[in-house]
């Protein structure tokens, strides 16, 4: 495990990050926004075990599983409401779920 | 001690306004009728265990202490002697009557559960008012009978001509209201107390007799007397307030709030003593109005009207003996009045009803042999009103009352008295005649339902006819001890002889009425339609245009000045805050569109600025 710098292990999660939140504000489907998020979930967990390892420290393993725990609910959450603006809309664009004004 | 009869006498009517006002419309029409009758029957029964009980004398009963703010500590205590028993009998029982006969009356209106929760605290601030052994408690009655008042006449509130009327009556009393407040403060700033007996005691040891202090108090207390009462110039009000159902009016504006001024009075009795000048001025505005209300009876095609107008005369009658220092006979006639006053207002609801609200003389007539039991009310109480000799109740009244203006030596006053009991005569039989008798003038009157309820329309017409007669006046049991003795306590002189004038009085305007009406109808209509007569009927018909004066004089000039300060500039000022937090409002509303994607963005954009600001800032940087 000694032969991945830290560095490199952090720069991939900020890319990812980046990836996700680009997606997030740019992508209409609904599909593709909740992908985004769980990518950026999944880097912030990556950042932790990252850095568990570097310091040789077992809290970022346990806040990982917390992670790992919250995206899945998230994902439940999310996919529900995704199957509800299905029904009502008959589409995934989150703009036409936009009637909520002032 | 008889304190439980007299609280139960009052709470029976607030328990019922509760349990109808909390109902919220749950009670069916059936089960408020019940409740709201029931409520002021019981409330009639404890009155009547309180005035077995009564052993004479005041017998007083503090419940507990109001505020106590200092030396300010009135109290809820009650005060019962001879008046207040009187005054308590003739609520409870005048209204347990006309609460009766308002079950037949309102039979498929639309909220009667209203209705009756509005009349039960009627009641009972009208117990209060009158039971309040000081003068903040009484002050507190006065109001919630002014508001029960409003809200009764405004009872039938889809129409806006009814929602004025009720608003007119609450701002005139108010005026009034006004006044006594005023007086309040004055008797207690003087006097250092609000306790009713403790006033009477310590304003001749304080007051020199004519003094200014005691003129101001006394004409204070008389304003808010004229507001409540209906007496020249705070009368306006009355004659609109027909618009509420008849059992309000036979009720409130006949039988017990609109003689609260003359109790008001009557109560402070010793106040008054102390201010002759003012004492004159209550005589003559009694004079005045009992003058002025009976022309404008004369004029009237309303019968409701009518009644209205009799009842400010027959008040005016009241204030008259008030002015003349004879309390009893005032609180006599105010019985007597309740009496036949009420009777003649239920007769014309009976009327009403069964003729489909149709109240218009022009439009009546002929039913004296379709509606028997409304006519012999209206006859009955008619005879009352005019007094006719020894056979009515209003004779012995109205007979003490001028016999104490003779004995008074007050001339002046007792040709305003004689003329207007002619004048009564006169008015009574067209109101009779334009609604009994004569061709029917509309299809509603030719054809009537007349009411067929024995417990709810015959009986409480046949009781208040029965009390209206010289058993009426016998049932009355004299108030001498409790007050200064009356000019016409200790002479004889002369009574035989202004019987007979009072007598000849009623009798010859019965008799000019007969002439008129009956001989020379087509001569007396000739008179009215055309020239100084017709000129004269307007006149008459609305009132001397009080109403009209006042519009111009106060009511218009105030509603310009509104007009005027609406954009005044101190308000630019207050309104800027205003203009500016809409600003914002219209700004951030922009901001909420619904777009998901763009709130993301926004808070990217936020987070972003945060971490840099604390990256950024002294000390705080990574």
């Amino acid at each position: 495990m000694n032969g991945i710098p830290m560095e490199h292990g952090l720069i991939l999660a900020s890319i990812l990050f980046s990836l996700g939140l680009a997606g997030l504000m740019l992508r209409r489907s609904m599909l593709f926004v909740l992908m985004s998020l769980e990518v950026m979930l999944n880097s912030a967990a990556l950042a932790f075990v990252v850095g568990a390892t570097a310091w040789n420290q077992p809290d970022g393993q346990a806040m990982f599983l917390l992670v790992i725990t919250l995206a899945a609910a998230e994902a439940s959450v999310g996919l529900a409401l995704m199957i509800q603006l299905y029904q009502r809309y008959r589409s995934l664009d989150l703009d036409a779920a936009s009637r909520m004004r002032g | 001690m008889m304190v439980t009869p007299v609280v139960l006498s009052f709470l029976f009517p607030l328990m019922g306004t509760l349990i109808l006002a909390f109902s919220a419309g749950r009670l069916g029409p059936r089960a408020s009728s019940v409740i709201g009758v029931g409520s002021v029957g019981l409330a009639a029964l404890a009155t009547l265990w309180a005035v077995m009980g009564h052993g004479g004398g005041t017998e007083g009963v503090t419940l507990w202490t109001w505020i106590a703010v200092g030396d300010f500590q009135p109290t809820i205590g009650l005060a019962v002697d001879g008046l207040a028993l009187v005054m308590m009998s003739v609520i409870t029982g005048v209204g347990f009557l006309i609460h009766l006969f308002a079950a037949w009356y309102m039979t498929g209106e639309a909220g009667i559960t209203r209705f009756y929760a509005w009349m039960n605290l009627f009641v009972f601030s009208m117990m209060l008012l009158v039971l309040g052994d000081n003068l903040l408690l009484l002050f507190l009655g006065w109001e919630g009978v002014g508001l029960c008042s409003y809200g009764l006449i405004g009872y039938y509130y889809q129409g806006l001509d009814n929602a004025r009327a009720a608003f007119k009556a609450f701002v005139v009393t108010r005026i009034g209201d006004v006044f006594l407040a005023l007086g309040l403060f004055l008797i207690f700033m003087e006097l250092g107390t609000l306790d009713i007996a403790t006033v009477l005691a310590r304003a001749p040891e304080l007051w020199a007799e004519g003094s200014a202090t005691a003129n101001l108090a006394a004409l204070l207390v008389l304003g808010g007397a004229l507001g409540k009462s209906a007496q020249v110039p705070l009368h306006t009000w009355l004659p609109d307030a027909m618009a509420g159902p008849t059992p309000v009016s036979a009720l409130i504006h006949a039988a017990t709030m609109v003689t609260a001024g003359v109790y008001l009075i009557a109560r402070l009795n010793g106040l008054f003593l102390l201010a002759p000048d003012v004492m004159l001025l209550v005589g003559v505005i009694g004079a005045v109005s009992l003058l002025l209300a009976a022309f404008a009876a004369l004029a009237q095609t309303d019968i409701k009207r009518v009644l209205a107008y009799s009842t400010m005369s027959q008040i005016g009658y009241m204030f008259f003996a008030l002015g003349v220092g004879a309390f009893d006979a005032a609180i006599f006639h105010l019985v007597t009045h309740a009496f036949f006053k009420a009777l003649l207002f239920l007769s014309a609801g009976a009327v009403i009803i069964s003729c489909h609200h149709e109240q218009d003389m022009g439009k009546l007539g002929g039913l004296w042999r379709k509606l028997p039991v409304a006519y012999g009310g209206f006859v009955v109480g008619g005879a009352a009103l005019v007094a006719l000799p020894l056979v009515s109740a209003g004779f012995f009244s109205k007979d003490e009352i001028l016999w104490q203006a003779m004995a008074a030596e007050r001339t002046g006053l007792l040709i305003a008295g004689l003329l207007g009991a002619v004048l009564t005569g006169i008015y009574t039989v067209r109101l009779i005649l334009g609604t009994f008798h004569g061709e029917p003038g509309s299809d509603h009157a030719r054809h009537p339902e007349p009411g067929t309820s024995v417990f709810t329309h015959h009986l409480p017409l046949v009781v208040l006819a029965v009390l209206s007669t010289f058993i009426g006046a016998w049932i009355y049991p004299g108030l001498g001890g409790l007050f200064p003795e009356a000019p016409g306590d200790t002479v004889e002189t002369g009574h035989t002889l202004l019987q007979v004038l009072a007598m000849g009085a009623a009798i010859a305007g019965l008799a000019l009425a007969g002439w008129l009406f009956l001989m020379r109808r087509s001569w007396l209509d000739n008179i009215t339609d055309k020239g100084a007569g017709a000129g004269l009927w307007k006149l008459w018909h609305h009132a001397w245009g009080f109403d009209a004066l006042f519009d111009r004089a106060l009511v218009r000039p105030w509603q310009w000045s509104v007009r005027m300060l609406r954009f005044d500039f101190i308000n630019l000022f207050m309104n800027l805050p205003a203009l500016i937090a809409r600003a914002f409002n219209a700004g951030l509303v922009r901001s909420q569109n619904g777009r998901t994607r763009s709130y993301a963005v926004v808070m990217v954009f936020g987070t972003t600025v945060i971490l840099l600001a604390l990256a950024l800032a002294p000390g705080g940087g990574a």
